[in-house]
């Protein structure tokens, strides 16, 4: 009995798990009550571990949990006091669903309810967490973790979202041709915010940040499958499997950290970044040239290593200048001053991180500090090196990447013609 | 707003720790406080002496009583501190998961309760 309701368990989980967000985008795009399609839908998934090892699994498990979900809404919606709003919902809810068509393809709202997790009346700091919650049912105190805020607040501030999705009547609509692109650029960002913190658990130690960084792959191939023709949305995709394709190798077996330049890209998922660079070269075809089309494109020419030994360094700094110039990100213009050291040495470099100097949004930033050092040390500048070491060092929270560094600062250090210039600051 | 990061470890680990990891850590430790201290956000930090240095004070029905060692009988004990001054509650916790008390223990976050709003 209990392997049986084991398996019945694993099934009904599947079930739910793929097609979580199918489902709670169907029950709530007229409605737009999404925190109540959350419940509907849990309280269906605990009837059918009940009903399921006794009954059997159904054929179409999507559709049977949609009609337990729906009789609960139904229920709730009669519940509450009867107003116009709540008598028209009462109506969609109760109509007979004649086609059995219409039961087993269940109609993809998933890509309005992105859409509207990343309205511009929905506050930017929440639409990647929603999307989480909502799309792929995360629970809080996950997306909590992933984003560094306490599990309370981040459950607070994912009710008020989805209150005003309700409140204001946030439409599940995707946006008209003139609106499309900028409301799309919201959604990939929360995609790619999802993203990268995720990739902040290379080793895969932690299952739920694992899972995130793949859960944003899930969403950009979702997105690309609806609207196959945006070249953002490919350029996305592209950028994170193409550094998805690295993740093995940014790990050395001990456990150690093994920065890019240091990877073997015989580690490196040749697979994937084949299909990142057909994403990209579909991306290329449209002619259009967004933030994530150009970021992918820095990725294609860093997987070049793989090929040719060295990457493409002077079509990297080309494409950081685009971005700075798009963007004007502070982070853009790093990277760029990292290409530049390569590409017309260490001293041109330098200069250009010593026009960041006076940005305030660098000033806690580990990468900028660790890039200074790196070009501080590799011209001889052991003393200042050793400085921005441990600036980069007492910013990182990754214990993996703060011990490279601290190696690195030592390695340099040895070096040094001043012994003990690494001086513990009590 | 200022929060309390009390950093909560377990010290026999650290004793088990070679000459050479130990002031590794130390030098984390150092480099963290020098980039609070940077960001301008440090009001203050200490470390303090391990748990056999403790003694608990205690006025029950008007006795005073004194014992040898930490209040609680935890394997985590707090070893130090490090109060901030900063926007928010997240930015609280993007310092404290830069802290190594983090990665080798727990940082306990709290906020001071403002004289002003008691």
């Amino acid at each position: 009995m209990t392997k049986h309701w084991l398996e019945t368990a694993r099934t009904a989980e599947m079930s739910a798990r793929a097609s979580y967000g199918k489902l709670i985008a169907f029950l709530s795009a007229r409605t737009r009550d999404v925190a109540g399609a959350e419940d509907a839908l849990s309280e269906a998934f605990a009837a059918a571990l009940a009903e399921w090892p006794v009954r059997g699994v159904p054929d179409s498990p999507d559709a049977w949990l949609l009609t337990v979900a729906r009789r609960r809404l139904v229920d709730a919606a009669r519940r509450r006091r009867l107003d116009e709003a709540t008598s028209e919902q009462l109506q969609w809810l109760t109509e007979p669903w004649t086609d059995d068509d219409e039961l087993l393809a269940i109609p993809d709202r998933r890509l309005g309810l992105l859409f509207a997790c990343a309205h511009p009346g929905i506050e930017a700091g929440v639409r990647a967490p929603l999307m989480l919650q909502v799309v792929l049912g995360f629970d809080a105190a996950t997306i909590a973790s992933a984003f560094l805020v306490a599990p309370a607040t981040m459950g607070q501030r994912l009710a008020r979202a989805k209150a005003k999705i309700r409140q204001a009547g946030i439409a599940f609509e995707v946006p008209e041709r003139d609106a499309l692109n900028e409301r799309l650029d919201a959604v990939l960002d929360a995609i790619y915010t999802a993203y990268a913190e995720g990739w902040s658990d290379p080793q895969g130690v932690d299952p739920h940040r694992r899972n995130l960084a793949e859960e944003a792959i899930w969403l950009g191939r979702l997105i690309t499958s609806l609207l196959p023709d945006q070249s953002e949305a490919l350029g996305l995709l592209s950028l994170m499997l193409h550094t998805h394709a690295r993740r093995e190798a940014r790990r050395a077996p001990s456990g150690h950290y093994v920065p890019l330049a240091e990877q073997d890209p015989a580690q490196w998922d040749l697979v994937m970044i084949d299909e990142a660079e057909a994403l990209l070269a579909r991306a290329n075809r449209t002619g259009a040239s967004g933030r994530y089309h150009l970021e992918a494109a820095v990725q294609s020419a860093h997987a070049v290593r793989a090929r040719a030994g060295r990457a493409d360094w002077a079509a990297i700094e080309r494409l950081y200048d685009a971005l700075c110039v798009l963007t004007g990100s502070p982070v853009a213009a790093l990277n760029r001053a990292v290409a530049v050291a390569e590409t017309r040495g260490l001293a041109a470099g330098l200069s250009a991180l010593d026009a960041l100097a006076a940005d305030e949004r660098l000033q806690n930033y580990q990468p900028y500090w660790a890039a200074r050092a790196d070009l501080l040390a590799r011209s001889g500048a052991l003393e200042a090196a050793g400085r921005a070491y441990e600036r980069a060092i007492g910013l990182e929270s990754d214990p993996a990447v703060r011990d490279f560094l601290q190696q690195r600062a030592k390695h340099h250090c040895a070096n040094a013609v001043r012994p003990g210039c690494l001086r513990y600051r009590g | 707003m200022e929060f309390l990061l009390m950093l909560y470890a377990d010290h026999s680990q650290f004793e088990k720790l070679s000459q050479a990891q130990a002031s590794e850590a130390m030098a984390a430790y150092g480099a963290y406080t020098g980039a609070l201290q940077n960001a301008g956000v440090l009001r203050g930090s200490n470390r303090l002496r391990p748990t056999p240095t403790a003694t608990t004070v205690r006025v029950k029905a008007g006795k005073t009583e004194v014992l040898n060692g930490p209040y609680a009988e935890t394997r985590e004990q707090l070893g130090g501190y490090y109060l901030i001054d900063v926007a928010d509650l997240d930015a609280a916790l993007t310092w404290a998961a830069r802290c190594p008390g983090a990665s080798h223990g727990i940082v306990e976050v709290r906020p001071v309760w403002p004289r002003s709003d008691m």
